[in-house]
């Protein structure tokens, strides 16, 4: 069938700086590059190009331009470009349409709509450069009060288990076999390095990282890939993955072709069988199935690590919340719709679930007004861009973030939205060996740790502003955000008051 | 309390965390041998023992007995509840009565025998890995979703307690299977299977697999294998192991 789909892409070779040496053809995993042997010249193949502007990187001569394709039709607000391009695709395949990253329609961001307070006159700011500042975070489940022993003045209350963070940034889950083994170490050494926990996903954990389990949070979920005592054993914190932000009630289906040797010996599944996450998980149908769950988890670790519970962000988040942390989840996980993935129906991606900023508001008013807030920490995803959003995010009442998506644009990923079909030119979300190398461990995790040291300065930076030493001051602080152009049931969701106010 | 290498319990009102934690302190302290007397529905009974112990039940044991598992074998004398052998990795459950739903769900190594019936979803998912390929035999029938999204291992349902000419009742038998097999004695349907699930008469290769596995139910049970062996089975495979592929497009 002659296919109606017009590329998206033009690419713009400069005949004048384009020294033919083909290193635009050997970067495009797409085949979007190609050298005619007859003209002995590079060319484009221009309908394959996702935009993943990796050419333009790599090309020594700056000879590459990659624009969109302007496709204007006649101009109509409803049937957009994109519309089209996916009922044409429905109509060549009669398949549903996969795509990678999160929601990318225009909803609106509330962390742009938020901002920060800052000491002036009546209060000191602080100089981080001079003064001591405190991002220190436990994750863990909080005693309701504490007693001392009046003798000695030592702690009578046994605490639960709880993780130290020297930075309230957490990788976000990305499974070995989405991502490649380059990109789990790469996280995993960064974590290890920046004082923080990066996190397996629902693939296992590959032998040659166990050593990096301290700083390690082990995945169940529903498929159960790779689960056994040695793994739960191995992390520092066990999180049971209900949902995820990018396909609410939607289970996954890492493709055969993914499954590598490796990826099948991680996940205990034979080579090149479909790796199919089932939408529930099986044994849990209910807030009382989700606690025995917790509590076979903490019967397999001997209660010696937080059980964290992650659900994407839906319409009831705050009454599920509560019956999570009833449930025994020592941490729960909200991941925003804007949350990404490996792989996703489209339709899912763009259409279900809720922004994170307004599920964490709600989930942490409704924790407070029935007294468990403390009874387990608040850990939010789902598009956290930079260090302004995660001290947003804290003020808002979260105990920590996960970044997937702004670690991944460390690595170098554009978010061509290729995720799905495993040819990541830039090594990333693949397991094509050729592809794979393109990270480089040493490289990767200094990017990621360096990326973490910037956020930790700019976060002392705003703290010091407002006045606060200790990051525990602004944690759940609503006071210190104000909103700008929000409606009133919007401040009422998320507990600020207008900007002026 | 204790025998050379047994611990031996009267359970009746202890909480399975005190429970458990007295299992792991025995097991550390080099028991082989664990016999729980008045059990009464503590749950996650042979979670983190990971010791090849024998644990004799007698009693009622509660949900999640033996998830997570790693060496230890149970014997139940009665009935278990609900995600017996959940995610287990390996050792022995044996049980000389009922099991409820979701027994060995997302079992990855370890064998399963059953003598009577089990709930629904049970072998939902179980998986396998070169040698390492999970066993569940069930002497009775079964509900639904029986091998739901399969992945691998061997599940064996024997209907022994089936009268004459009555069939199984489980609906959506192996549906999403993509590993693993199912050998079934007893009348099904077509419409009670999967449409992910092929079906054929078991060869040469496959009764050597049943007599293994049939040869191990009986021996718990008291049963003739070969009499069992002699009525009519199925083999349940999965048409493929990529059964979701033409799904999607980009």
């Amino acid at each position: 069938m002659k296919t109606y789909i017009p590329n998206k892409f033009i690419v713009d070779r400069d005949p004048e700086r384009c020294i033919q040496c083909q290193v635009c053809v050997n970067q495009c995993s797409f085949d979007a590059n190609y050298y005619d042997a007859e003209d002995d010249e590079v060319k484009s193949r221009e309908e394959n190009c996702v935009g993943c502007h990796r050419c333009v990187v790599f090309c020594p001569t700056q000879a590459l331009t990659i624009r969109k394709n302007p496709l204007d039709y006649r101009e109509n607000f409803n049937w957009r470009p994109e519309v089209i391009e996916d009922i044409l695709k429905q109509a060549e395949s009669g398949a549903m349409i996969l795509t990678g990253m999160g929601n990318d329609k225009g909803y609106r961001v509330y962390w742009d709509h938020l901002v920060l307070n800052a000491s002036q006159v009546t209060n000191p700011s602080i100089d981080p450069l001079r003064e001591p500042m405190e991002l220190t975070t436990y994750l863990g489940s909080k005693p309701d009060k504490v007693e001392l022993d009046s003798n000695n003045l030592k702690l009578k209350t046994k605490l639960a288990p709880q993780v130290k963070l020297d930075i309230p940034v957490i990788f976000a889950a990305m499974s070995y076999g989405a991502v490649s083994i380059n990109v789990h170490e790469s996280l995993a050494r960064a974590a290890t390095e920046a004082g923080t926990l990066w996190n397996t996903g629902e693939g296992g954990l590959h032998s040659k990282l166990y050593k990096y389990g301290a700083n390690t949070i082990v995945q169940v979920a529903s498929g159960r890939f790779g689960v056994h005592q040695n793994y739960l054993d191995a992390g520092s914190i066990v999180e049971i993955k209900i949902g995820q932000g990018a396909k609410p009630g939607i289970g996954g289906h890492l493709p055969g072709e993914k499954v590598s040797s490796e990826v099948s010996l991680t996940r205990m599944i034979p080579q090149g069988t479909d790796a199919l996450s089932p939408a529930p998980q099986h044994d849990i149908y209910s807030i009382e199935d989700l606690a025995q769950l917790v509590y076979s988890l903490k019967e397999a670790t001997n209660y010696e690590k937080p059980i964290s519970v992650k659900i994407a962000a839906v319409h009831n988040s705050a009454a599920i919340a509560s019956g999570m942390v009833r449930a025994g989840a020592d941490i729960i996980v909200l991941d925003g719709f804007r949350g990404g993935t490996g792989a996703t129906p489209k339709i899912i991606r763009d259409n279900v679930g809720i922004p994170i900023e307004l599920a964490l508001a709600s989930v942490d008013s409704r924790l407070r007004a029935e007294g468990i807030r403390n009874r387990a920490s608040i850990v939010v995803s789902g598009g956290i861009r930079n260090s302004g959003d995660v001290a947003k995010a804290i003020a808002l009442g979260a105990d920590a973030v996960y970044i997937g998506t702004a670690a991944l644009v460390a690595l170098g990923c554009t978010l061509c939205q290729q995720c799905h079909t495993g040819k990541c030119a830039w090594g990333i979300c693949t397991n094509n060996l050729t592809l794979t190398k393109r990270i480089n461990p040493d490289i990767g995790s200094r990017r990621l740790a360096n990326l973490l040291r910037g956020w930790s300065l700019e976060l002392k930076d705003i703290l010091g502003g407002m006045g606060l030493n200790a990051l525990e001051s602004l944690r759940g602080n609503r006071l210190s955000l104000r909103g700008i152009g929000l409606t009133d049931t919007e401040l009422k969701i998320l507990g600020v008051k207008m900007a002026g106010d | 309390m204790s025998g050379n290498n047994t611990f031996s319990l009267k359970v009746e009102e202890l909480s399975h965390r005190a429970l458990n934690a007295k299992l792991r302190e025995a097991v550390a302290n080099g028991i082989q041998r664990i016999e729980l007397r008045e059990v009464y529905g503590q749950r996650y009974i042979g979670t983190d023992l990971n010791k090849p112990v024998q644990i004799e039940i007698y009693g009622t044991p509660g949900n999640d007995m033996g998830a997570f598992m790693n060496g230890p074998s149970i014997v139940v004398h009665g009935n278990v509840q609900d995600g017996s052998g959940n995610t287990m990795d390996d050792g022995v459950i044996v049980v000389h009565g009922h099991a409820g739903d979701i027994t060995g769900l997302a079992a990855r190594g370890g064998k399963i025998f059953i003598k009577e019936d089990v709930g629904y979803r049970v072998g939902i998912h179980m998986k396998e890995y070169g040698e390492k390929k999970p066993l569940l035999v069930i002497g009775g029938t079964a509900q639904d979703f029986l091998g739901e999204y399969m992945a691998g291992g061997t599940l064996v349902l024997l209907g022994l307690n089936l009268k004459e000419n009555e069939g199984h009742k489980a609906r959506f038998i192996g549906t999403g299977m993509h590993g693993g097999v199912i050998y079934l004695r007893g009348n099904v349907e077509d419409f009670q299977l999967g449409k992910e699930v092929g079906v054929v008469e078991p060869d040469d290769n496959d009764y050597t697999v049943l007599q293994s596995a049939v040869g191990e139910f009986a021996s718990y049970f008291d049963y003739d294998a070969e009499e069992l062996l002699k009525g009519k089975f199925l083999k349940l495979f999965p048409l493929s192991s990529r059964p979701y592929g033409r799904l999607y497009t980009h």
